[in-house]
């Protein structure tokens, strides 16, 4: 027997109410595709091909369009990522104020082993990430949704305990 | 003000007057400093005299290419057949630019009012403020504002509405902005048509920039003539502008000045210098997109869009990029390729190509393997990169990479050479 998990919809209830919130904006169902990718991600932490194929059908395009879509946009996770999402900005100006360290001392504080991968804990991925747009407030960091700015090597292991 | 700083005594704070005061951000406190009258104001204008009023000021866009606003207005259709948008261009990735990040994150209510003004301009029922996915705060910030000024009724029939972008610095150029809006991939659109014939939806579509709308409500409330007179050098610039400042520098922060204000004196002054015991080595004057100037340009050019040109390089968005002497060119130009590779749309193959080949034999220069014939291939490849695109990504990563070879191309012989350690890359 198939122990495939049956996929459960996103749109429904009061995300489906949302949706159709977000739809009453746009003069094209289309238009709502980047949100409602968003409101997947919020969902389930990632986007499945299932996901889009959801996505596809309740606003009436093809799932690999949409597959199009989310493989453009970089914050949309193709797989799922550890509970803890980092990006590290190391764009150049960031870059020369130390950022790489920054990037280097939240591998070592969590045990991931590179930019990209994740912890064997499954709790952290780090990635770098191109200009945050924060650059006089060197380095910025995004972790999940919290945005810290004025990020030193040595406030990584403080930051990391904060979120274990 | 240099928010974190306190305004420094050469600043001229017109948009930035608020940063850092908390009680601006809420809808009475905006109503309290003055806020939204000049919305009222600009509601009893008839639109072309409003777009006149503009025209006068000789307000310039802000987001980078300087384009009179006054003059976009005015290329939307007179008579109204069709609807038109305003689309409102809050997806700040240049590297180097933080400023549409403070105005969004201090002053919410700035950027919702110029935006009103400016859908009256150009008669739009609709306006969507399209803000960059990391951008969370300011993001957060933006929705309560609107939640509260929408409640409190101010917009009138304009319906104003927040669009999160997902990571993509593409999007930022204004065909490719439209293009997410419209649930695309954010790739650049060829012009003509314009946004003004067929924009977001196809329809009619003026694009502002944050900076630019903010200063719209000021330019209403004081006159086209005050705006105007703000000037210390070319009277093609008016105004002031936001410059971001950062790298190796003391302070770095937004800085409020008037346009024809010397970069040395930002600079130094300003945001503080360079560190003690180290010296100025390069400066990039208006985000990652523009020309590099070593020190002695720095030294002599003046922040407008006329004076940056004069010294080979453009005002851009001002986000100024700072290098004192440890910093290693080579390397933070092959950081900034690899930025431009990593965001180009790939949609036209100068751009693919050159940008990812431009990271290549940069990171093998780097690592102690390049010929001096390679620094001849990079000139090479910028001149394909330069002008032969749909959107200026391609340029944005020449630009760069030229300059940096002409004013410190003995740092890049001193890799060739062996005089320098292998970087790793």
């Amino acid at each position: 027997m198939s122990t495939v998990e049956e996929y459960q919809p996103v749109f429904t209830g009061k995300a489906r109410e949302r949706l159709d919130d977000i739809l009453s904006r746009y003069p094209t169902k289309q238009a709502a595709l980047l949100p409602a990718l968003w409101m997947v991600q919020e969902a389930r932490g990632w986007i499945s091909d299932r996901a889009m194929t959801e996505v596809a059908e309740v606003l009436g395009i093809t799932p690999a369009y949409v597959k199009g879509v989310v493989t453009f946009y970089t914050m949309y996770h193709q797989h799922p990522v550890g509970r803890n999402f980092v990006q590290v900005c190391t764009t150049t100006p960031c870059n020369i104020c130390g950022a790489e360290g920054v990037l280097q001392a939240f591998l070592d504080a969590t045990g991931a082993r590179e930019a990209g991968a994740t912890s064997p804990d499954g709790n952290w991925t780090i990635i770098e990430v191109e200009c945050l747009g924060a650059c006089g407030f060197a380095t910025p960091v995004l972790v999940n949704d919290d945005f810290i700015d004025g990020v030193t090597a040595e406030k990584v292991p403080d930051i990391v305990k904060r979120y274990r | 003000m240099g928010y974190p700083h306190k305004s420094h005594a050469r600043e001229t704070v017109v948009l930035s007057k608020h940063f850092g005061d908390a009680d601006a951000k809420s809808f009475k406190g905006w109503v309290k400093r003055g806020g939204y009258e000049a919305l009222k104001q600009a509601q009893a204008m008839d639109p072309p005299a409003l777009i006149e009023e503009v025209k006068n000021s000789g307000l310039r866009g802000r987001g980078g290419a300087g384009f009179p606003t006054g003059l976009k207005w005015s290329f939307m259709p007179k008579e109204k057949k069709k609807a038109h948008y305003l689309c409102v261009n809050a997806d700040e990735s240049e590297p180097g630019t933080f400023k549409d990040r403070e105005i969004m994150r201090w002053t919410p209510h700035a950027l919702l009012e110029g935006t009103a003004i400016a859908c009256h301009a150009i008669q739009a029922e609709v306006a969507y403020i399209y803000i960059r996915g990391e951008f969370t705060e300011p993001f957060q910030v933006m929705q309560t504002a609107l939640t509260e000024a929408s409640a409190a009724g101010v917009f009138g029939k304009t319906q104003i509405y927040l669009h999160r972008g997902a990571g993509a610095y593409i999007c930022g150029e204004e065909t490719a902005l439209m293009n997410s809006i419209e649930g695309k991939r954010g790739n650049p659109r060829i012009k003509p048509p314009f946004p003004a014939a067929a924009g977001v939806f196809g329809l009619p579509t003026t694009i502002n920039n944050v900076e630019t709308l903010v200063a719209v409500p000021h330019i209403l409330k004081n006159g086209a003539a005050w705006y105007k007179a703000m000037c210390l050098s070319n009277p093609k610039s008016t105004g002031t502008k936001l410059f971001s400042v950062c790298g190796n520098v003391q302070r770095p922060g937004n800085y409020e000045l008037t346009m024809g204000f010397p970069l040395k004196d930002l600079v130094n002054d300003l945001a503080g210098g360079v560190k003690a015991g180290r010296t100025l080595k390069a400066c990039i004057p208006g985000g990652s997109s523009v020309p590099i100037l070593n020190r002695e340009e720095t030294e002599s050019c003046l922040l407008d869009y006329e004076g940056c040109v004069e010294k080979g390089t453009m005002l851009g968005s001002g986000g100024v990029i700072v290098f004192d002497d440890t910093a290693d060119m080579v390397y933070q130009i092959m950081r900034l390729a690899r930025f431009y590779a990593h965001e180009s749309c790939a949609q036209c193959t100068q751009c693919r190509e050159g940008t990812a080949w431009t990271t290549k034999i940069l990171e093998r220069v780097l690592s102690g393997q390049g010929k001096m014939k390679d620094l001849d291939l990079l000139l090479d490849l910028s001149e394909n990169m330069t002008g032969k695109t749909i959107c200026v990504l391609s340029d944005s990563c020449a630009a760069p990479v030229v300059s940096g070879i002409r004013k410190f191309k003995s740092e890049f012989e001193a890799y060739i050479t062996g005089k320098k350690r292998p970087a790793a890359a």
